[in-house]
């Protein structure tokens, strides 16, 4: 009996999930100005309840998909009875209300995970922070109960099954990438919560940053998870063999992506120095920002792209307003907040400082380029001033050299000292670094395949710069009285997660060079017992049948690959006929490697039997997603640095003046620490 | 003091040079790479310029479609039921590219009037008409019944 109301149950759980999402919005932030530890510790209750109930929704729309009741709209539309187990578990998010859904849940267990790790924050600290997160979570909940239901009944007339998820969904890559990407989008909204409160509560100070850092770098870490398995993804299930279309869905988690590796750099200064403060809380209130922006991009179906499935207009409106709000209300309390926060110490044209503010100008710089790009076509559409589109070239044109004037200051950042440093000196440190990888970049493109190209020279020049300036400076580090390996041990987390998180970057940088200039690829017309050569392979179809998936038909093509002197083996692409909404879809066949991808995918049928295949060569083209994966690595390798979890000495509770704005101080330990 | 003011005037002055040539660079790449889009009855009215890069959008026609028989070359007409455009493609048509259906097409416009493609996209949904392509048959009262416009 109870199965059978399960949509109401989450519906009504969404309701009560909204009612503490706003106590949690309103009392601890009275209880904060007004200075009331009572109401200030409502935030934690209600955070716990809201998401106690967030997860009781999910798992009931969850539920519904898992017993094919196709009586609830959402799941008559993204799911079959046919469809596998795995699949109608993340159908859950295949569609608008699920992921506005699971976008909720994931904020609700950021909230959850703040008021868990939240020892060492001062009571108004924590109310603030929280009663800010209590915002966005009520104007998204409103959101989801106002325009996108999931829980909808289409009663009386239930239909027999459901319409199936979209094909281009039915993949490993939709129960991985979008709860990534979500944990990334939603994870800024902590370290921008911290900023609001910092503005709000008027301190800004290293001990704030030390707070602030580790959520930054997991949520970043998370969002560098989700890009480079869209992208793995977008490689491998669209069928054309790209890995990064500049499609305004890419754009848009690129965007806080690049904003957000701002913010991370300017924390650091912030936390070092002192300096920045004002830089920091814009970036991190602009980071959240364009992740709201992102989910609008996305959710309001405001693009012409593969990701944006029908929506209504209503909702593209409703989040609209919202990203105003957010952006209005935050840049208000920023002018009106800011001046109290001051920087003290200046710093000489050649210090880390000066370079890290490179670093801030040229990602955001980058930014805005993508910015504009991906929002103008939009702007002049919304205008009524004409239809365009930008393509590829333009994001090229502009992305390709500010990446490469960036990877030339990133070598030089980590070897730079803070306030002050000789140029000399880092010339000497330098030199040797920057010979070997002036000669290696030049000499492997030709022991590599023979055909010398500036643009891979540049690529491995590049990554080089960044790896051995590392090398060197590992070495200079680990200099230690006691032998290298004691000095290496002593070096801290925080410092191996820059280093992995810069060679991360060297490691996606190579593989973009090589995959795009050493790139086979071949359109080719085949048939079973014709072959085709392409890059020194022999690709043969020896067979060609049909056979029966769990909610598909497909022709499969057997084509064995051949190389001279080496063992041979089958490839077998795909093209499937989807039962239920009588889509067709291409599986391409991979070979992959760490050197080399082998691509095979089925085009279409031609006249006397003939087969259109794309056949492509793809070089390193793994190295794009490994170098994300290590970069994410050392985002969160950073995280476990001793110093973001040292316990504060506490000191007692002091009742301030009135006038003044804190009620509660903590002293923070260690301020100004190196 | 002093010292310290000028040094930040320089910075300012820097920052403002640096963003007036990002600016610059930016603009004049995006006015490079910007790609307008047509109807079929535009290009026929001649409004289309040749030889730029431009989307055009529009129905497959019905029995229109051509392959050569040793190679992947293909021809098509795409019309908004007033104008075709001949378009050809030498690459792999995607998966849901069907007669009676919308497409956008990306590439240039010969002098003789036909369309040489880069590009072919049609949506991974088959009700989908790419809003464009629906204004555009908007315009000529021909947007066939049951597709979704503009979504």
């Amino acid at each position: 009996m109870l199965i059978r109301i399960l949509p109401e149950l989450g519906h009504f759980a969404l309701i009560l999930a909204l009612g503490m999402a706003l106590l949690q919005a309103l009392v601890p932030l009275a209880g904060a100005t007004t200075r009331r530890p009572l109401w200030m510790a409502f935030a934690k209750p209600m955070v716990r309840g809201q998401f106690a109930f967030l997860v009781i929704a999910y798992l009931c729309l969850t539920a519904s998909f898992a017993l094919d009741d196709f009586s609830v709209a959402y799941v008559a539309d993204n799911s079959n009875s046919l469809l596998p187990w795995y699949y109608k578990l993340s159908a859950v998010w295949g569609s608008h209300e699920g992921s506005v859904l699971l976008w909720v849940l994931i904020l609700g267990g950021w909230s959850f995970a703040v008021s868990l790790f939240s020892r060492r924050l001062p009571q108004d600290m924590l109310a603030r922070v929280l009663g800010v997160m209590g915002w966005i979570s009520s104007g998204f909940l409103l959101f989801i109960l106002l325009t996108s239901n999931p829980f909808e009944r289409l009663l009386p007339n239930v239909p027999s099954d459901g319409a199936d998820l979209n094909p281009l969904l039915q993949d490993f890559g939709l129960i991985v990438h979008p709860p990534m990407l979500y944990m990334g989008y939603v994870g800024f909204s902590v370290v921008f919560a911290f900023a609001i409160a910092a503005l709000l509560g008027g301190r800004l100070d290293a001990a704030w940053t030390r707070w602030a850092r580790p959520w930054t770098n997991v949520a970043w870490a998370f969002l560098t998870v989700g890009i480079a398995l869209g992208s793995w993804w977008a490689y491998y299930e669209l069928g054309w063999g790209g890995w990064w279309f500049w499609d305004p869905v890419e754009n848009a988690s690129l965007l806080p992506w690049l904003a957000g590796t701002a913010l991370i750099h300017s924390l650091a200064v912030t936390e070092k120095r002192g300096t920045f403060k004002n830089w920091t809380v814009l970036l991190a209130i602009f980071t959240f920002s364009l992740s709201l922006l992102g989910t609008f991009l996305v959710r309001s179906g405001v693009l012409t792209s593969v990701h944006a499935f029908a929506n209504d207009p209503s909702r593209g409106t409703f989040i609209l307003i919202l990203l105003g709000v957010t952006v209005g209300l935050s840049l208000l309390i920023f002018a009106l907040r800011a001046p109290r926060v001051q920087s003290l110490s200046g710093f000489g044209w050649l210090s880390r400082d000066s370079l890290l503010l490179i670093n801030n100008i040229l990602l955001v710089v980058m930014t805005v380029t993508v910015l504009l790009g991906t929002v103008y076509p939009l702007l002049l559409d919304a205008l009524d001033l004409g239809k365009i589109s930008v393509g590829p070239p333009y994001f090229n044109a502009l992305f390709v050299p500010l990446t490469a004037l960036l990877c030339l200051f990133m070598g030089l950042g980590p070897l730079a000292r803070w306030k002050r440093m000789p140029g000399r000196e880092l010339v000497r440190r330098l030199a040797l670094s920057a010979l070997l990888a002036v000669v290696i970049a030049a000499a492997l493109p030709l022991l590599y395949g023979g055909s010398w190209s500036l643009g891979v020279t540049l690529g491995l020049l590049l990554a080089l710069w960044l790896v051995l300036s590392l090398v060197r400076d590992v070495l200079d580090k680990s200099r230690s009285a006691q032998g290298r390996m004691a000095g290496l041990g002593k070096l801290r987390p925080a410092y191996w997660g820059m280093v992995l998180g810069h060679c991360g970057l060297a490691v996606t940088i190579v593989g973009v060079a090589m995959v795009t200039h050493y790139n086979v690829e071949r359109n080719v017309r085949l048939a079973p017992g014709k072959s085709v050569e392409v890059g020194g392979y022999r690709f043969a179809m020896t067979d060609f049948n049909e056979h029966r998936g769990p909610n598909y038909v497909a022709d499969t093509a057997t084509i064995e690959v051949t190389r001279p002197g080496r063992s041979s083996f089958v490839m077998q692409p795909e093209k499937r006929f989807y039962l239920a909404s009588g889509m067709p879809m291409s599986d391409v066949a991979l070979r992959p490697g760490l050197l080399m991808d082998l691509y095979v995918a089925l085009g279409e049928e031609l006249d006397g039997g003939d087969w259109s295949l794309r056949i492509q060569l793809k070089p390193f083209v793994r190295w794009l997603w490994l170098g994300g994966l290590i970069m994410a690595a050392g985002g969160i390798l950073a995280v476990i640095d001793r110093r973001y979890r040292r316990e504060s000495k506490r000191s007692t509770v002091v009742r301030e003046d009135a006038g003044s704005e804190a009620m509660l101080i903590t002293a923070a330990a260690g301020k100004g620490a190196q | 003091m002093r010292a310290n003011r000028k040094r930040r005037l320089v910075i300012v002055v820097g920052l403002v040079a640096l963003v007036a040539v990002a600016v610059g660079l930016t603009l004049y790449a995006l006015r490079a790479n910007i790609n307008l889009f047509f109807t079929p009855s535009q290009i026929a009215a001649g409004e289309a310029p040749h030889d730029r890069t431009m989307r055009i959008g529009g129905v497959v026609k019905k029995g229109s479609v051509e392959r050569s028989g040793d190679s992947l070359q293909v021809a098509f007409s795409v019309t908004d039921f007033a104008s075709d455009v001949r378009v050809s493609y030498d690459d792999i048509l995607p998966d849901l590219f069907r007669e009676g259906q919308g497409v956008v097409v990306i590439g240039r416009l010969r002098d003789d009037g036909e369309f040489i493609a880069q590009q072919v996209l049609a949506k991974h949904d088959e009700n989908y008409m790419p809003p464009e392509v629906a204004e555009a048959l908007k315009a000529t009262g021909n947007l066939p019944d049951g597709s979704v416009p503009s979504s």
